[in-house]
């Protein structure tokens, strides 16, 4: 664990972020950057997305508010009996790109996966001032000792795919889109 | 002849579900070891640390290494001179099912037009093939979808030749950027039929990792095609480096005069897999 404890064992410093977020960390926040996230955080995935916007398609409140929030993107795997959760990677974020801008419109403020994005999403977080991270796809039964806490939000009969409210600590994460409108995966892409 | 009750079966079945998600095999852990010692990039050796903790982590807390636990494929060669007592099929089904249960492995499978979680992660897709002699061998190959979504096929016209095939592989790992999980491993599948070059292609995953193929000519061009795709540097979970791929392999099949058929299965740097001979 000292890997990612210790900044110095790992390629760069990790910047330490309080969730839900405190004014003007997103907006600081940069293409590249490590992250350790502590605090609080939503997760979702297909069935949540689609479920929520049928919410909102209805005029329902959401069954949490999403304002200042990180909504991750991660279906785990069962607890043992004694464990908080099973293993807790991130899903392949691509498949929430439908619904993400109308997310980002109730005020969302960052999304938390693995994966490019679309350039509507791209364009979306730009105008409402959000980012999104990657965190670190497979290592699922690593990222599961970073969660301490688990409560269950909404749709429970989706099993995997409920939403759930997590309590992290210091879980790790590098930023790909930033508020200014650059991506970290084309960065690479490009040589830089 | 020989006689393999089905509840051997089922039990086999049950252990390999339950041991692929946690322990990744030899393979796999020496070539994500491997590109850890030779990566360049400080932020991707880092990321390649991290899986070889992960792994570590999985095995020793009994969790599974990633959260997507997959959809199962199962390669069973059946000796012909074995007899099954029972039913087969139904008994491998079985030992999914009570493996994802009671080894806490997450439930992935739903009906495909209603969407509703089947609850069980059954069915497994169960593939058969008769040989000779009396044994009964029975490979696993549990498969998450951020990698399965990302691969492709394409009946190519054979004047597109070996080096379109090659191209549309290169380009199918490029374009699928950091979504399956790099570092991959490349299954393809040139020649056959339609659905021929998809079953190589999954099929030649099951391979030790960087095993070349038998034909010398094949084991060439699956060096050329890991050598182009690391070139193009999109790396470890597509934060760069030289490794966005550990190996390619590349299983063939003779194929039509108007043919060529190039499909390619990617597979994510949790490539689990297990086997059993009974």
């Amino acid at each position: 664990m000292s890997l990612l404890r210790a900044s110095s064992g790992f390629a760069g410093d990790f910047k330490i972020i309080d969730l839900p977020f405190g004014n003007g960390v997103v907006e600081s926040l940069r293409s590249g950057d490590l992250v350790h996230l502590s605090g609080i955080m939503y997760t979702g995935r297909d069935q949540t997305h689609r479920r929520l916007c049928a919410m909102l398609d209805k005029g329902k409140e959401l069954p949490v508010n999403l304002a200042g929030q990180l909504l991750y993107y991660v279906g785990p795997s069962p607890a043992r009996p004694g464990r908080v959760i099973g293993a807790a990677g991130p899903t392949t974020s691509y498949r929430m790109d439908t619904y993400t801008p109308r997310l980002l419109e109730l005020g969302l403020k960052a999304t938390l996966g693995k994966g490019s994005r679309s350039m509507t999403v791209r364009e979306s977080m730009k105008q409402h001032g959000a980012i999104y991270l990657a965190a670190f796809g497979g290592a699922g039964a690593l990222l599961s000792q970073r969660i301490k806490s688990v409560d269950l939000v909404a749709f429970e009969d989706a099993g995997p795919e409920a939403m759930f409210r997590f309590e992290v600590e210091e879980f790790p994460a590098v930023v790909i889109n930033d508020v200014v409108g650059n991506d970290f995966y084309e960065q690479i892409a490009a040589g830089s | 002849m020989k006689t393999i009750e089905a509840s051997t079966i089922t039990e086999a079945v049950r252990e390999l579900a339950v041991t692929a998600a946690y322990d990744l095999e030899p393979d796999i852990l020496e070539a994500l070891i491997a590109a850890r010692d030779r990566e360049t990039s400080p932020l991707a050796q880092s990321v390649l640390e991290l899986l070889v903790m992960n792994a570590d982590i999985a095995s020793r807390e009994k969790i599974p290494a990633c959260q997507d636990t997959g959809i199962c494929t199962i390669f069973i060669s059946l000796g012909q001179d074995v007899r099954i007592e029972g039913d087969l099929i139904k008994a491998v089904q079985e030992g999914v099912r009570i493996g994802y249960d009671e080894g806490y492995l997450r439930k992935s499978v739903c009906d495909v037009i209603t969407r509703k979680n089947t609850g069980t992660n059954v069915p497994a897709v169960v593939h058969v093939e008769v040989e000779a002699g009396d044994q009964c061998r029975i490979r696993f190959l549990p498969k998450g979808c951020g990698s399965e979504n990302m691969s492709g096929l394409k009946m190519l016209p054979p004047s597109a030749g070996i080096p379109g095939a090659l191209e549309y592989i290169v380009e199918t790992v490029v374009n699928a950027g950091p979504n399956p999980c790099p570092p991959l491993v490349v299954g393809v599948g040139i020649g056959g039929t339609f659905e021929k070059a998809a079953y190589m292609a999954k099929k030649s995953l099951l391979r030790p990792v960087g095993l070349a193929g038998d034909r010398e000519d094949v084991a060439r061009l699956e060096k050329d095609v890991l050598n182009r795709i690391n070139r193009e540097g999109r790396g470890v979970h597509g934060l760069g480096g030289g490794n966005t791929a550990l190996a390619v392999h590349i299983d063939t099949f003779p194929t039509h005069i108007a043919s060529l058929p190039v499909a390619v299965n990617i597979q994510c740097h949790s490539h689990r897999h297990k086997e059993i001979l009974l």
